[in-house]
């Protein structure tokens, strides 16, 4: 974790092409004080209750969110919707095993959601590799590059444990502990270094919200 | 299927002629011989459709066993053209111009295994992974499981079990005393 | 007695909170209806509050440039505008808006003005998506507007004027004297017209909810979308009072005004869940088919 006073110097997106580089954000983000008292709760409250996700699956355990918008589970009535748009949407469900190549597009999307933002790591994978344990292209622990709100545990994980897995989420946002925005701004430079340690060809901008 | 297995011996040295199924057989060729003896299945054989080609690391061997799968869909027959080429240094020959497709497999194969296809387009491009910096992962002599995990930090208190112990402790508790 | 341009405006402002109101829990109710069709429970009927609620307490929000803040402003500019321009309840002072004579035409172009606005802003905000999601819907209301605007013009020769209230006046005493009525071929293309305008299926494909293409407002985040979301629920109820004016007798109250626009916007949910979605191409060559013919002919039989 960065205990460093002295601010690093910002990142420069090197692993832009130079004349990309202007089009880039180039400040590191920050932290963002929640509002006091009632008026956070009944924030907190609004944000538990209208949970909309990306619509990114990012691996095996995405084929569980589909059922989630059938009649038999229905997970509009928790206020449970997909988005197709990383700006708009509030919660990041991992699906499953995250190869390197995708773990790029997990951060580009992460980053450019907008916060307060929670995010769920589905299946044995995103905890400790699962069968993927040996695997030389597949992260074990998905909490090393984002933060990570919750988990549901199983290979794969049924429909209603999904269910569960929200509901458990909105019992986390509702007492206030949804912080994970600001535990990536604050531990930024830590899972940068996470990050670039496992992507080899950093292509990407630095920061990309 | 004896007269094609015979026609590919004598025009092509082949051998080792093996009926898997009724529908299904392999050879064995030699790797100079792998492009003349495809476009011949193609041209005369009637093995029109290249369902895919991919190669065996036989590190015991010391080769590569390139598979090249072929159908002929008058027949209904598919016919597996092996051919072996050294661990060192490989290069193969390209069929990218017998088939459109080609190219892609031939891709593949040279970032998972280093298998070099000379003329082949696009074949130094990244395949699949992006940025590795390791030998072909393909190969047998790449440790899969010291590169992950000297790259990805594991969570502590992964333990693994036997199997066929594990479920008898747990139905059978007396049993396994 | 005549109220000042003061109490109007105050009045404008209650008249407006009770459409944005009532447009939301119609957005809430008809998205409950359609589950219940779907064999659902369906989200609560108050969900969109509190989506809006959550879009505003959005902790940060990024910007692509000025253009891209006036795109909802805009947007939200052409809802309000249209609700502001047609009286809501015939005869009631409160509900009467700023309604004018020759009001019909700011109406027609306040309609088009939000998409426009919104094609700039969305434009600015450099996703490919949302240029995709602006062509598509520019070019499907280019399409519907023909046999909109045709059966306008037809209730427009028919009363002789392009004032609604007037319009509204000359259709009071029973249902023998709705548009419906007497015109029920302009009706049937200004509904079809309705289909689009409202994006429900079978034309729903250039907002795509919830799928990649979602259209405009790819970009859009926090309170901007917030705001386009309110924006939402005002532009459906204007749209709305406007039908319920032209071409169903208006309403004297605002018991009948609820009765009527619920049941007006129940033929979006009705066609909804019984039609698919067609391609932009499709809904383009289907209203400028049948539609527009409808609507000359409507504006024909006014004619003679």
């Amino acid at each position: 974790m960065s205990d460093n006073k002295l601010k690093p110097a910002p990142l420069p997106n090197e692993g832009l092409p130079p004349e990309e580089r202007g089009l880039f954000c180039d400040v590191a983000p920050r932290e963002y004080e929640p509002a006091k008292g009632i008026v956070e709760d009944f924030y907190n409250w609004a944000r538990s209750e209208s949970l909309w996700i990306l619509g990114f699956g990012t691996g095996c355990g995405a084929i569980e969110l589909r059922p989630l918008m059938t009649s038999r589970f229905d997970m509009y009535r928790f206020g449970i919707q997909p988005r197709p748009t990383p700006r708009q949407s509030s919660v990041f469900v991992i699906g499953g095993y995250a190869s390197v190549k995708t773990l790029k597009r997990i951060v580009r999307s992460y980053e450019q959601m907008m916060g307060p933002k929670f995010v769920i790591a589905l299946g044995s994978c995103t905890i400790n590799g699962g069968m993927y344990w040996d695997s030389y292209n597949t992260i074990k622990r998905i909490d090393q590059y984002i933060p990570v709100d919750t988990y549901i545990t199983g290979c794969m994980p049924r429909p209603e444990a999904l269910l569960a897995g929200f509901q458990e989420l909105k019992k986390i946002i509702k007492a206030g502990k949804g912080e994970g925005q600001n535990e990536y701004a604050r531990n930024f430079d830590w899972y940068k270094a996470n990050q670039k340690k496992v992507i080899k060809n950093w292509n990407m901008p630095d920061y990309n919200w | 299927m004896n007269e094609l297995a015979e026609k590919l011996a004598v025009r092509y040295g082949a051998r080792d002629w093996h009926d898997q199924r009724k529908d299904l057989a392999s050879v064995m060729v030699d790797i100079l011989k792998i492009r003349d003896t495809l476009a011949w299945l193609r041209d005369e054989g009637g093995y029109v459709h290249l369902s895919f080609a991919t190669a065996i690391d036989n590190i015991e061997r010391g080769v590569f066993t390139l598979t090249y799968a072929l159908r002929n869909h008058e027949r209904g027959h598919s016919l597996m053209v092996h051919a072996e080429v050294s661990r060192d240094n490989p290069s193969v020959d390209s069929i990218h111009l017998l088939w459109g497709q080609g190219w892609t497999y031939q891709r593949e194969m040279k970032e998972w295994y280093g298998i070099d296809f000379p003329g082949s387009p696009r074949v130094d491009e990244e395949f699949v992974l992006e940025g590795w910096d390791q030998m072909p992962m393909m190969r047998r002599d790449f440790d899969s499981l010291a590169y992950s995990d000297a790259t990805y930090t594991e969570r502590p208190g992964r333990v693994t079990h036997d199997p066929a112990a594990h479920m008898k402790e747990k139905l059978y508790p007396e049993a396994a005393k | 007695m005549e109220p000042t341009i003061i109490v109007r405006i105050g009045y404008a402002f209650i008249s407006l909170f009770v459409i944005t109101n009532y447009g939301l829990l119609l957005i809430g109710s008809m998205a409950r209806i359609s589950a219940k069709v779907q064999g659902r429970v369906g989200q609560p009927v108050y969900q969109p509050y509190i989506d809006i609620v959550k879009s505003s307490a959005k902790r940060n929000s990024i910007s692509h440039g000025i253009m891209f803040y006036l795109g909802p402003v805009f947007r939200l500019a052409g809802g309000i505008g249209t609700y502001m321009f047609i009286p809501a309840v015939f005869g009631s002072v409160l509900f009467r808006n700023f309604s004018d004579s020759g009001d019909l035409l700011l109406v027609m172009y306040f309609i088009f003005f939000g998409q426009l606005g919104m094609a700039l802003g969305a434009g600015e905000g450099g996703h490919p998506y949302s240029a995709i999601g602006v062509s598509r819907g520019l070019a499907q209301m280019t399409a519907f507007e023909v046999p909109f605007a045709l059966s306008v013009i037809a209730v427009a020769i028919q009363y002789g004027t392009l004032d609604i209230t007037a319009i509204v006046a000359a259709q009071q005493g029973g249902f023998m004297h709705w548009t419906l009525a007497t015109n029920p071929l302009a009706v049937l293309a200004a509904i079809i017209a309705f289909l689009g305008m409202s994006m429900h299926n079978p034309f729903s494909v250039v907002i795509a909810p919830q799928e990649i293409p979602i259209g405009p407002p790819t970009e859009y985040q926090s309170n901007l979308l917030g705001m386009l979301q309110t924006n939402r629920a005002i532009f459906n109820g204007a749209k709305l009072v406007l039908y319920m004016n032209l071409f169903f007798g208006g309403a004297t109250n605002i018991v009948v005004m609820v009765i009527k626009t619920f049941l007006i916007y129940f033929i979006n949910v009705f066609v909804g869940q019984a039609f698919p979605r067609l391609r932009v191409d499709q809904s383009i060559r289907f209203f400028l088919g049948v539609p527009t013919l409808i609507g000359i002919a409507s504006v024909i039989i006014a004619a003679i």
